[in-house]
C-alpha cells in the first residue's frame, strides 16, 4: 500500500469541494485499509488460539519462548513509533535536519526487531522446531513471519521517505505523506502488542 | 511495459527523468492501457466481465450438456470437476464482484456530483489486478483441462490442501485457484477502499448521506463488505498453500490440523460474499423502479437502513452453509435462527420495491422488464433460502440440485436480471445511443423462460435426491426427462445472451441517438450529456433534495399533481470554461505495478524463486515510479 499515500498532492481536483468527512482521502484511504488488515491479522492470531496446545509432535513455540529476548525486542519496535511521532512532527515544522535523523531512527528499530525475529526464528528452528514441526509450530511462523514482512515493507517504505529527503525532494508539503506512512507504522506496532500479548505471553 | 515506447510523446525539456513523464492521450487504442478515467475503467470493468460472463456460460453448457442424460461421456470426470470449479470461480470472481465494480466506477462519480474517484490510479490498478487475476486463474488452461482448478469454487480441505504429490486432485489447479484468488482480492480490496473514500469524501455540496442515491448507498455497504470479508479468505488461502506447497499441516486432521477451520474462515468470508454480489443488483432495482414508475422509491431510508442491516447481519450467518458437519445443536440452532432473521430486512426491501411501483404510471420498458423480473425470482430464491435455515430440512437438502436452484435464483435470476436491466438503463449514458426496444423485451422474454426452464426443475431434482457436483447418473433414478429439461433451458439462456449482446453491439453502432435525460430520470448522472462528458461536471452541482434532479424538473400543485417546471436548471453550465477543468493525467505505473503480480504468482505456483525476482523489480520499479511521476503531463 505504500503506493497509495505518497503522490497525495498529485490526484487531487483543484476545484473540488473539500472532503466530506473531514478527513484527506489519503488518509481515509489508508484507515480503510488498516481496518482491512485488522481483519488479516485477525484470522491468523484466531487460528493460534485454536492451535497453541495442540502438540502431537516436536516442541511448540510456547515451550520455547524467551521472554525476555521478546520484550526487548518488543521494546525496541515500540520505541520506534516514538520516533515516528518525532519524524512526523520534524516535517511538520519543516525541520528536515531532525526528520531526517528520526526517519532513519524509525526504521532502524525496525531493521533491529526484524533481526530479533531472524535470531528467534534461527534458534527456534535449531531447537527442532520447524514449520512442519506441528500445528502450533506452522501457524506461529506464518502468523508472525507475516507481521515481519509487514514490518518489513515499512521499513522500505521509511528508507525511501528518507531517500527522497536526502535528496532534498521532500518537504514540509509532503508531511501527509509521512503522516499516512506513520498510521502504517503504528498499526504495524500495534498489531505486534496484540501478538505479543496473545501469542507469547497467555499462558 | 510495451506499450511505453508508442505512446511517450516527443521529448519536452523535463529536468531529466523522461521515464517518469506522464502520457497525455486521452483516446484513442493505447489510451484504454493509461486511462485513469473513473468512465474508461467502469466500461473495462464492463466488458471484461461481460467477456467472463460468456466463458462461464461455455463451462455450464459443457455441464449441462454432460448432465443432459444419463451416463453422459462428453466429459471425463476430472474434466467436469474442473469445469464446476471454474464456473463457480469465475461467476462469483470474475462476474458478479467486477460487473457491480464496474456500475460502481461508472455511476457512483457522476451520481454524487464528482469529478472522479478518490484514487484514480489506485482504480485502473484494481482494474490490471483483476484482468490479470483472471488471466492467471485461466492460463491454468495450458496444463490440461482436468488440471485447472478442480477442488469446487469454495476449496474445501483437506481435498485442496493435500500437496499435488498425493494425487487427490490432479494438476496445479489448486495453486493457480489459491494464488488468483489472493490476486483478486487485492484487486477488490483496492476498489473498495477506493469506493469508500470516493462515497464518504468525495460527495458534491449538499449531497448529504441520506440524499444519496441508493444504488450508491449499498456500493458503500458493498465497499465495506469487501474490506473486511476478503482478508480472512485471503489468510484462509494462504494456509491452504502451505500445507500444498510447504508441507505444513493446517487442515490435516491426523496431524493436529482442523479441515472444518478452513470452512469457517471461508464461509466469515462467503456469507458476506454472498451480499457483496447481491446488494449491487438490489442497487440497481432501485434506482430503475422508481424512475420507470414515475414515484419516488417506497421508504428511501427503510431501504437504506436494511441494506445497513443486511450487511452487519450477514457476519452472523455464515455457519448455514454448514449445517451437515456436526457444529452441536446450539450453534446449530443459533445459526438458523439468525438466518431466518437476516430474511426480514431482505423481506422489507421486496416490499418496499412493490411499494414503489403500486399506483404509479408504469412504464413497461426493457429495464423496467428486468426489474420486475428481478424481484420475481430473487422472491423465489429468497423463499427456498428460508427453507435452508430450518436446519433438519437443510440437512436433507445439503449438496443436492435444491441448493443449486436456490443460489442460481438468487444470483442469476437476482444478480444477473438486475446487471442486464441496469446495462439498458444507462448503456445511453455511457454510449449515448438506446438500446434497441424490441430485440431487449425478446431478449428478456427469451431468458426468462429459459431461466425459469434451466433452474426451476432443479429444485425436484434436489429434493429427489439428485446430488451435485456429481459428472454422471445412472438411468431408472427418475431424473432423465428433467435434466433433459434443464438442458434445454441453458441452450435457452445462451440465446438470450446472444440476442441480448448483439442488441449492444449493435444499438453501440447504430443505436437512435440518447438525449441527456431519456428515461425523465431522478438522479444526477442524468442531469449531464450522454456520453457522460471527461470532465462528468461542468460545474459541481449544489444538491438540495434528494432525486433533487428530479425537483429541478417538477413540482406538485395543489391537488398533488406534477407539473414540469421551465426548462433552464442548466444555466449555468454554459457559463463554465470547461477547458480549465483541470483533470488527473493518465498513468502508465498501475499497468507495471500490477503486472508484477502475476509474475510472482507463476513464481510461486512452480517454486521458482528466480521467477519472483523480475516479479519483484517490476513492483518495486511500479512503486517508486507511481511516487516519483510527475502530477500532470506536461504541455
Amino acid at each position: 500500500m505504500a503506493q497509495a499515500a505518497l503522490p497525495i498532492t498529485h490526484d487531487t481536483h483543484g476545484d473540488h469541494p473539500a472532503p466530506s468527512a473531514g478527513v484527506t482521502n489519503t488518509k481515509l484511504g489508508m484507515w480503510v485499509f488498516l481496518s482491512s488488515d485488522c481483519l488479516f491479522f485477525g484470522a491468523f492470531i484466531t487460528t493460534y488460539l485454536l492451535y497453541r496446545n495442540r502438540n502431537l509432535a516436536g516442541p511448540t513455540p510456547r515451550s520455547l519462548y524467551n521472554i525476555p529476548f521478546t520484550s526487548v525486542t518488543s521494546f525496541i519496535l515500540l520505541m520506534s513509533s516514538l520516533t515516528m511521532v518525532l519524524a512526523l512532527a520534524a516535517i511538520q515544522r519543516n525541520d528536515m535536519r531532525r526528520f531526517k535523523v528520526w526517519v532513519m531512527a524509525t526504521a532502524v528499530f525496525g531493521i533491529l526487531f526484524i533481526g530479533g525475529q531472524v535470531f528467534e526464528f534461527t534458534e527456534f528452528y535449531r531447537e527442532g522446531m520447524s514449520l512442519r514441526t506441528n500445528v502450533s509450530s506452522s501457524i506461529f511462523y506464518v502468523a508472525t513471519g507475516l507481521h515481519g514482512l509487514h514490518v518489513s515493507v515499512g521499513i522500505v517504505w521509511l528508507m525511501s521517505l528518507w531517500g527522497m529527503a536526502m535528496q532534498g525532494k521532500l518537504g514540509q508539503r509532503d508531511a501527509e505523506a509521512v503522516e499516512v506512512s506513520g498510521l502504517y507504522w503504528h498499526f504495524v506496532d500495534v498489531v505486534w502488542i496484540v501478538i505479543f500479548a496473545v501469542v507469547y505471553l497467555i499462558p | 511495459m510495451t506499450a511505453v515506447p508508442e505512446v511517450m510523446p516527443a521529448p519536452v525539456e523535463s529536468g531529466g527523468l523522461d521515464l517518469f513523464r506522464r502520457p497525455k492521450e486521452t483516446s484513442g487504442f493505447w489510451s484504454w492501457f493509461t486511462t485513469i478515467d473513473h468512465k474508461k475503467i467502469g466500461i473495462l470493468y464492463g466488458t471484461t466481465a461481460l467477456i467472463f460472463f460468456v466463458i462461464a456460460g461455455i463451462e455450464a453448457l459443457l455441464i449441462r450438456l454432460q448432465l443432459a442424460g444419463p451416463n453422459g461421456t462428453v466429459l471425463t470426470a476430472g474434466q467436469y470437476n474442473a469445469m464446476f470449479t471454474m464456473h463457480g470461480t469465475t461467476m462469483v470472481f470474475l462476474v458478479g464482484m467486477p460487473m457491480a465494480v464496474a456500475f460502481g466506477n461508472y455511476l457512483i462519480p457522476i451520481m454524487i456530483g464528482a469529478r472522479d474517484v478518490a484514487f484514480p490510479r489506485m482504480n485502473m490498478f484494481g482494474f490490471w489486478v483483476f484482468l490479470f487475476g483472471g488471466l492467471f486463474i485461466y492460463s491454468s488452461l495450458f496444463t490440461g483441462i482436468a488440471n485447472m482448478p478442480n477442488g469446487g469454487w469454495f476449496g474445501y480441505t483437506p481435498l485442496t490442501s493435500t500437496p499435488m504429490s498425493a494425487g487427490y486432485l490432479p494438476g496445479r489447479g489448486p495453486d493457480f485457484w489459491v494464488i488468483g484468488l489472493i490476486m483478486l482480492g487485492i484487486g477488490s480490496t483496492t476498489s473498495a477502499i477506493n469506493f469508500v473514500v470516493t462515497i464518504l469524501n468525495m460527495r458534491a455540496p449538499g449531497m448529504t448521506l441520506m440524499r444519496m442515491p441508493v444504488f450508491v448507498w449499498m456500493m458503500l455497504v458493498v465497499a465495506f463488505l469487501t474490506v473486511f470479508a476478503l482478508p480472512i479468505v485471503t489468510a484462509a488461502l494462504i494456509m491452504v498453500f502451505f500445507d500444498r506447497n510447504y508441507l505444513t499441516n493446517f487442515f490435516v486432521a491426523q496431524n493436529g490440523g482442523d479441515p472444518l477451520l478452513y470452512q469457517h474462515l471461508f464461509w466469515l468470508f462467503g456469507h458476506p460474499e454472498v451480499y457483496i454480489l447481491i446488494l449491487p443488483g438490489m442497487g440497481i432495482v432501485s434506482e430503475i423502479l422508481p424512475v420507470m414508475s414515475r414515484k419516488p422509491l417506497f421508504g428511501y431510508s427503510v431501504v437504506v437502513f436494511s441494506g445497513i442491516a443486511i450487511g452487519f447481519m450477514g457476519w452472523g450467518v455464515w455457519a448455514h452453509h454448514m449445517f451437515a458437519t456436526g457444529l452441536g445443536p446450539v450453534a446449530i440452532s443459533a445459526f438458523g435462527l439468525a438466518t431466518m432473521l437476516i430474511a426480514v430486512p431482505t423481506g422489507v426491501k421486496i416490499f418496499n420495491w412493490l411499494g414503489t411501483v403500486w399506483g404509479g404510471s408504469v412504464k413497461l420498458n426493457v429495464p423496467m422488464l428486468f426489474s420486475l423480473g428481478f424481484i420475481a425470482m430473487f422472491t423465489l430464491g429468497g423463499l427456498s433460502g428460508v427453507t435452508h435455515s430450518i436446519v433438519p430440512a437443510d440437512t436433507q437438502q445439503t449438496d443436492t440440485y435444491y441448493v443449486v436452484a436456490h443460489f442460481h435464483y438468487v444470483l442469476f435470476g437476482g444478480l444477473v436480471f438486475a446487471i442486464l436491466g441496469g446495462i439498458v438503463y444507462w448503456f445511453p449514458k455511457v454510449f449515448g445511443r438506446m438500446m434497441n426496444e424490441r430485440l431487449g423485451k425478446l431478449s428478456f422474454w427469451v431468458l426468462f423462460v429459459g431461466f425459469n426452464l434451466t433452474f426451476f426443475p432443479m429444485h425436484f431434482l434436489g429434493l429427489t435426491g439428485m446430488p451435485r457436483r456429481t459428472y454422471r447418473y445412472t438411468e431408472g433414478l427418475g431424473w432423465d426427462t428433467l435434466n433433459l429439461v434443464v438442458t434445454a433451458g441453458g441452450f435457452i439462456i445462451a440465446l438470450a445472451t446472444l440476442l441480448f449482446v448483439s442488441n449492444a453491439v449493435w444499438s453501440w453502432k447504430r443505436g437512435p441517438i440518447a438525449p441527456a435525460d431519456p428515461w425523465d430520470g431522478r438522479t444526477l448522472e442524468w442531469s449531464i450529456p450522454s456520453p457522460t462528458p471527461e470532465y462528468n461536471f461542468a460545474a459541481i452541482p449544489k444538491v438540495e433534495a434528494r432525486d433533487d434532479f428530479w425537483h429541478r424538473k417538477y413540482t406538485e400543485d395543489d391537488q398533488g399533481r406534477l407539473v414540469r417546471l421551465p426548462a433552464g436548471g442548466s444555466g449555468e453550465d454554459a457559463a463554465v470554461d470547461v477547458s480549465s477543468i483541470h483533470l488527473p493525467s493518465p498513468s502508465y505505473f498501475p499497468l507495471v505495478l500490477a503486472a508484477g503480480l502475476p509474475v510472482i504468482g507463476y513464481a510461486a505456483v512452480y517454486k521458482n524463486p528466480w521467477l519472483a525476482i523480475p516479479g519483484v523489480l517490476l513492483l518495486l520499479f511500479g512503486m517508486y515510479g507511481w511516487a516519483i511521476e510527475p502530477g500532470t503531463a506536461e504541455d
